[in-house]
């Protein structure tokens, strides 16, 4: 178990404690994070790599992997492409070089490459570690070309598995909640997959793709986006650069915001719609990391003048001119069924009998696949074969600089949940408030006690925020998270330098300075 | 694990102890695992997972050495050993708190643990307890000089030559030993000299060899050097530490000759021999060996139980510490048969004199070739381990005492599955009794079938039988099963009073120890079998005949035994954890009841908490923990005073 850039012991209990049972068995995990976070301390190795270096550690590992002659051979020939240019691509990432970028012990990265080339069964599973970069395509690729190398791809117990930080991220994206794609990841500038659609809606669908939500953010600074409708997202607290977030929202000509809370982007909204929890309140589907979509009913109606998502939005085609009818959760599924083939077979009665199926499964005879990869391993491979995509090591925008010289890194608590609209409103014993979290080396060469409060700076903006000292961090790096951001808005530090292709801003990696606030007398943390 | 004790680092001295028990198998300290912050070398990786927490049984150890040399369990400590061996804090400090010779507060180093149980209660216990709080102050104070503590402590398994103390003192050089008989001037002497730093005497039983020790091993066999005994036959007549003496006498025959026979053969002579377990549980021998020896799951393990602890039972005590090679022996015959590569040996806490003995002999053992990985120059590879318990009576149940060699609390599992099936560390597992595996010897010499042929058909062999209390002679007594229990009294020069007319000297005989059952003058002739013991509803359990003479206060003593249970009881369960409470209160207040009060609540009460004891404990503690105070109740005329 490769886990990279992910400290699921806190930011996926339930799924870690899945993990652990397999750990309890004898799996062995290997925790690649700078943090020695609490998923590390369980780990048999971990790799505490500087922040922003993952490519350079992945390509090493690989270079190593086939220096080893451990590359899988048969599986690369057959079943992928781009074996040659991947092996020349990682040929100048010695291990040399990756102990340089990365600070990790050569004989460490070794040790990581040869157990995952050498395992029976291996996956690799990341989150936002990997993906909060702004080359955060390429470090996924760089993952994904090591389960291709080794064969670790399509079979039991194997993969490469993004875990997904709501139960339902995968459903949004099934869903066409992406701005390339239609329902069924049919990708919209595709113009017979489209006429599909305009003849089963009798509409046009826009021919061209849309804007991911950092390019949103473009677009309203160019004046290009004046209105804005949110559905369950509070970017005015989870975006980077947070005045910029701020500043571009508050100043567009409209906005509505549908939430089950009165979230800080909904206070800037003309128009808050209340919504319906989507579980509990509502009907319909959610697919979760391993693709099973299941069935969510309905408990409860939603109270005071809330509704659900459903209902509002028929409510505002029929303003619109479409009356699409009474709303109808399976009626609606259906219509998902006709028209994305990876869901046809999934009626809401085989959902109910199997217990939720895993897509694509394209009829009502088809079970479901437990591998979306499976058919690499069938002779010959059916459809394309898997590519490589070599990348190259590119290290964070925000450079350290004499004025800048510490990394902050951001994430998340087991106690809170992102900008803390869910979770603040509860009481944890475990929850201490927001803190910077620095070294014992870094908070002695400061001078600073635990709980004195320091100005944060970064090249965007500065906060104020108590220091706790914590053992599991090394000199040179600092940690925050977003959970807070009443209290301390991190998110004004961070740099919004943005992956082109995935439209994610770089969260993990900001150049600091600490400055002593002289005449603090030091406090306690909150509690 | 990603939990931490928060406390100040731990003293060099503690460290030390720690690392001196654990660093021959867990590697040096690093920044992540109790080491000193190293971020140049450790702040980009770290080893651990598995490997760190394959360590986890040595954490009884590393208590135990932290108890030793520092006289208590400090939070810096326990936080230091939770790192060195990657267990949760909470879990060390489950570990820590669950055994009662370990202290996680400051503790004075030298403390006495006197014993207040059954038999030292009979030979003036509370009188002795008594002097001592005049002369050292409450239990648990310490001296104005903060050097010397005193403890009360349940049956040490001295009844013999009651009453009886273990001395504990803590620091560089630790040092734990028996005082018994012991009488309040000479303890505090001693005490006094352990406070200060001089000698504090020697253990009762460790003199050089001589006729002054078998004087002193006579006083607690008295069959000592007589022809006719099998298990006790070298007992105060061949030198326990001497293994050139053990093997002049016989010793060493019975392994050379299993060896010969091959492992299905020595399982065939233990069948037909009909031994059954001397823990108390009596399970045929020869069946749990044919069991393990099938077993597919690899490795197997051998453990002796050596946690003697039922109060009244010495007999395992005095064969570890008198004959110890005849136990290595016979654990290397039954590793053999069972295709164990592994022993541990789990010896109770409280017999210091038992591991010293057990630990030299075991090292005699290796040097010449009789341990190792080349047994008597076979392929056979044997090796044993020794490990101590730390005070609690649960761990003398076999799955608790697997828990307590895996570096748990000792709260025993459900069964099934067997230990044959899942036992230590998970895997097959053969546990045998310290009296089981002194039998093995003569099986395995003279046959299976020439065994069977002494005692009884349902109960084959010789038996040990501890007798203490109201005897004239107590000590260890080995008999052929079928032995009539007057006749085993007789032997131990009877009761005194009543002009040696037992009927008249005895109020109450408990059979079997605490968990056993009292039953009165008239069953002295009951032949002393496994069957003749079940007919009149009484037990054999580990050997303990305790004899009460007509002036005792039996009502004391079943007092005595119910607090013993709550105390050991280990929580786990709610019958018996809430049920030994509920019945040490109701023999409280049936005991404050007005003369001639009425007593049916009280009765009907105790005999239903006794039946949902029985009906759903766990394990053998709740299930017998109403036993031998239901057996009294059941017969009110031993109580009358």
């Amino acid at each position: 178990m490769l886990l990279w850039g992910s400290n699921a012991r806190e930011t996926h209990p339930i799924f870690f404690h899945h993990l652990l049972k397999g750990v309890n068995r004898g799996a062995r995990l290997i925790a690649v994070d700078p943090r020695r976070t609490s998923s590390a301390q369980w780990a048999d190795l971990w790799l505490g790599l500087d922040v922003g270096s993952d490519i350079a550690l992945a390509n090493a590992m690989g270079r190593e992997i086939i220096a080893a002659g451990l590359h899988a051979r048969e599986f690369t020939k057959r079943a992928t492409s781009g074996f040659d240019a991947y092996r020349a691509k990682v040929e100048p990432y010695t291990l040399e070089y990756a102990e340089r970028e990365t600070g990790v012990p050569a004989d460490a990265i070794r040790e990581a490459a040869l157990a995952y080339a050498r395992a029976d069964r291996a996956m690799i599973c990341w989150t936002l570690g990997i993906t909060e970069h702004h080359n955060a395509v390429d470090n996924v690729l760089a993952l994904i070309s090591l389960a291709l190398l080794t064969g670790h791809v399509g079979k039991y117990g194997s993969g490469i598995n993004p875990l997904r930080g709501q139960n339902n991220v995968q459903g949004g994206g099934d869903m066409g909640a992406l701005p390339d794609r239609l329902p069924g990841f049919q990708h919209v500038e595709n113009d017979a997959l489209r006429a599909k659609f305009d003849a089963a809606w009798g509409v046009t669908v826009p021919p061209k793709r849309g804007w991911h939500l950092s390019g949103m953010f473009d677009a309203m600074e160019r004046g290009e986006l004046q209105a804005l409708y949110v559905i369950g997202e509070n970017p005015v607290q989870s975006e980077a650069d947070q005045e910029r977030a701020k500043h571009l929202l508050s100043t567009r000509d409209f906005m509505v915001v549908q939430d089950i809370f009165l979230t800080a982007t909904a206070e800037l909204a003309d128009v808050v719609l209340p919504a319906g929890a989507s579980w509990a309140e509502s009907d319909g589907t959610v697919t979760n990391s391993e693709r099973r979509v299941q069935r969510v009913r309905k408990a409860l109606d939603p109270p005071g003048e809330a509704r659900e998502d459903l209902a509002i939005i028929f409510d505002i085609a029929r303003a619109m001119g479409h009356d699409w009818g009474e709303p109808d959760p399976e009626a609606v599924w259906d219509e998902v069924r006709r028209l994305a083939p990876p869901f046809a077979g999934m009626s809401y009665r085989r959902l109910d009998e199997l217990g939720g199926i895993q897509w694509p499964c394209y009829d009502e005879t088809h079970p479901g696949e437990l591998f979306l990869h499976s058919r690499l391993w069938e002779d010959p491979v059916p459809g394309l074969r898997a590519p490589f995509v070599p990348v190259d090591h590119d290290p964070p925008v925000d450079r350290l600089a004499p004025d800048f010289p510490i990394r902050l890194t951001t994430g998340r608590r087991l106690d809170s949940y992102n900008t803390g609209v869910q979770s603040g409103g509860y009481r944890s014993p475990l929850r201490r408030g927001e803190s910077l979290d620095i070294s014992p080396e870094d908070a002695a060469a400061l001078s600073l006690a635990e709980g004195e409060r320091v100005r944060v700076v970064s090249r965007r903006g500065q906060v104020e925020v108590p220091v706790r000292v914590d053992e599991s961090l090394r000199p040179g790096l600092t940690f925050m998270t977003l959970h807070f951001q009443d209290e301390v808005a991190t998110n004004l530090l961070t740099i919004d330098a943005t992956d082109p292709k995935s439209g994610t801003a770089e969260f993990k990696a900001t150049a600091i300075r600490i400055e002593k606030l002289t005449g603090t007398p030091a406090t306690a943390p909150a509690p | 694990m990603d939990l931490h004790v928060i406390a100040p680092p731990a003293s060099p001295a503690e460290r030390a102890a720690v690392d001196a028990v654990i660093s021959e198998r867990v590697g040096p300290p690093t920044t992540w695992h109790g080491g000193t912050r190293e971020t140049a070398l450790d702040g980009h990786v770290a080893r651990g997972g598995h490997e760190a927490r394959e360590h986890r049984d040595l954490l009884l150890p590393a208590l135990h050495a932290l108890q030793d040399r520092i006289g208590h369990i400090s939070q810096p400590a326990l936080g230091y050993v939770s790192r060195r061996l990657a267990v949760p804090p909470a879990e060390a400090y489950g570990v820590a708190t669950f055994y009662s010779l370990l202290a996680t507060t400051p503790r004075p180093p030298v403390v006495a643990h006197v014993c207040d149980d059954i038999a030292c209660r009979l030979a003036g216990a509370e009188e002795l307890c008594a002097t001592l709080e005049r002369a050292l102050g409450p239990t648990g104070a310490a001296t104005p000089d903060g050097r010397v503590t005193w403890l009360r402590s349940p049956c040490l398994g001295q009844c013999e030559r009651a009453p009886a103390a273990l001395l504990t003192i803590a620091g560089d050089e630790p040092r734990a030993l028996a005082v018994a008989p012991l009488d309040p001037a000479g303890l505090v002497a001693r005490l006094e000299a352990a406070g200060s730093g001089r000698p504090a005497g020697r253990d009762a039983g460790d003199q050089p060899w001589g006729p002054a020790r078998r004087d002193t091993i006579r006083a607690s066999v008295p069959q000592a050097g007589s022809d006719g005994l099998t298990l006790l036959a070298r007992v105060g007549a061949v030198d326990p530490s001497d293994l050139a003496a053990y093997r002049t006498s016989g010793g060493y025959q019975a392994l050379a000759r299993a060896l010969e026979l091959g492992p299905a053969r020595v399982i065939e002579e233990m069948t037909a021999s009909r031994l059954v377990g001397r823990g108390g549980a009596a399970f045929p021998t020869g069946r749990k060996w044919a069991a393990v020896a099938a077993a597919t799951a690899q490795p197997h393990y051998l453990v002796c139980n050596a946690d003697e602890s039922e109060p009244g039972t010495f007999k395992d005590r005095i064969l570890l510490e008198e004959d110890p090679f005849a136990l290595i022996e016979a654990m290397t015959i039954a590793g053999f048969a069972t295709g164990a590569a592994r022993g541990y040996l789990y010896l109770r806490g409280e017999y210091p004199l038992a591991l010293a003995r057990v630990g030299d002999a075991i090292r005699q053992a290796r040097q010449a070739g009789l341990l190792g990985p080349a047994v008597m120059g076979t392929t056979f590879g044997f090796d044993i381990e020794v490990r101590r318990g730390a005070g609690a009576y649960i761990c003398g149940e076999e799955t608790a005492l697997f828990e307590s060699i895996e570096g748990k609390r000792g709260e025993p599992r459900n069964k099934p599955p067997y230990p044959v099936d899942v036992g230590l560390f998970g895997k097959p597992t053969t546990v045998n009794n310290v009296e089981t595996l002194a039998n093995v010897l003569p099986i395995v010499l003279r046959g299976g079938a020439a065994f069977a042929a002494t005692g009884t058909e349902g109960s084959t062999g010789t038996k040990l039988f501890c007798l203490s209390g109201h005897v004239a002679r107590p000590g260890l007594y080995e008999v052929p099963f079928g032995t009539t229990l007057r006749a085993l009294l007789d032997l131990a020069g009877g009761v005194p009073g009543a002009g040696g007319r037992l009927e008249e000297a005895i109020r109450a005989i408990l059979l079997g120890g605490a968990a056993g059952v009292f039953v009165g003058p008239e069953t002295l002739d009951t032949p002393l079998t496994f069957e003749g013991t079940r007919a009149i509803g009484a037990t054999l359990g580990s050997g303990v005949v305790m004899a009460f003479d007509r002036m005792t206060d039996l009502a004391g003593t079943l007092r005595r035994i119910a607090a013993f249970f709550r105390d050991e009881s280990c929580g786990q369960c709610v019958p018996c954890r809430v049920g030994t409470v509920r019945q040490e209160e109701l023999l409280a207040r049936l005991a404050s009841r007005p003369a001639g009060g009425p007593v049916g609540d009280e009765l009907g009460l105790l005999r239903e908490l006794g039946q949902a004891m029985r009906d759903a404990s766990i394990c053998g503690l709740g299930q017998t923990a109403s036993s031998a105070i239901e057996s009294a109740l059941r017969q009110p005329e031993l109580l009358v005073s």
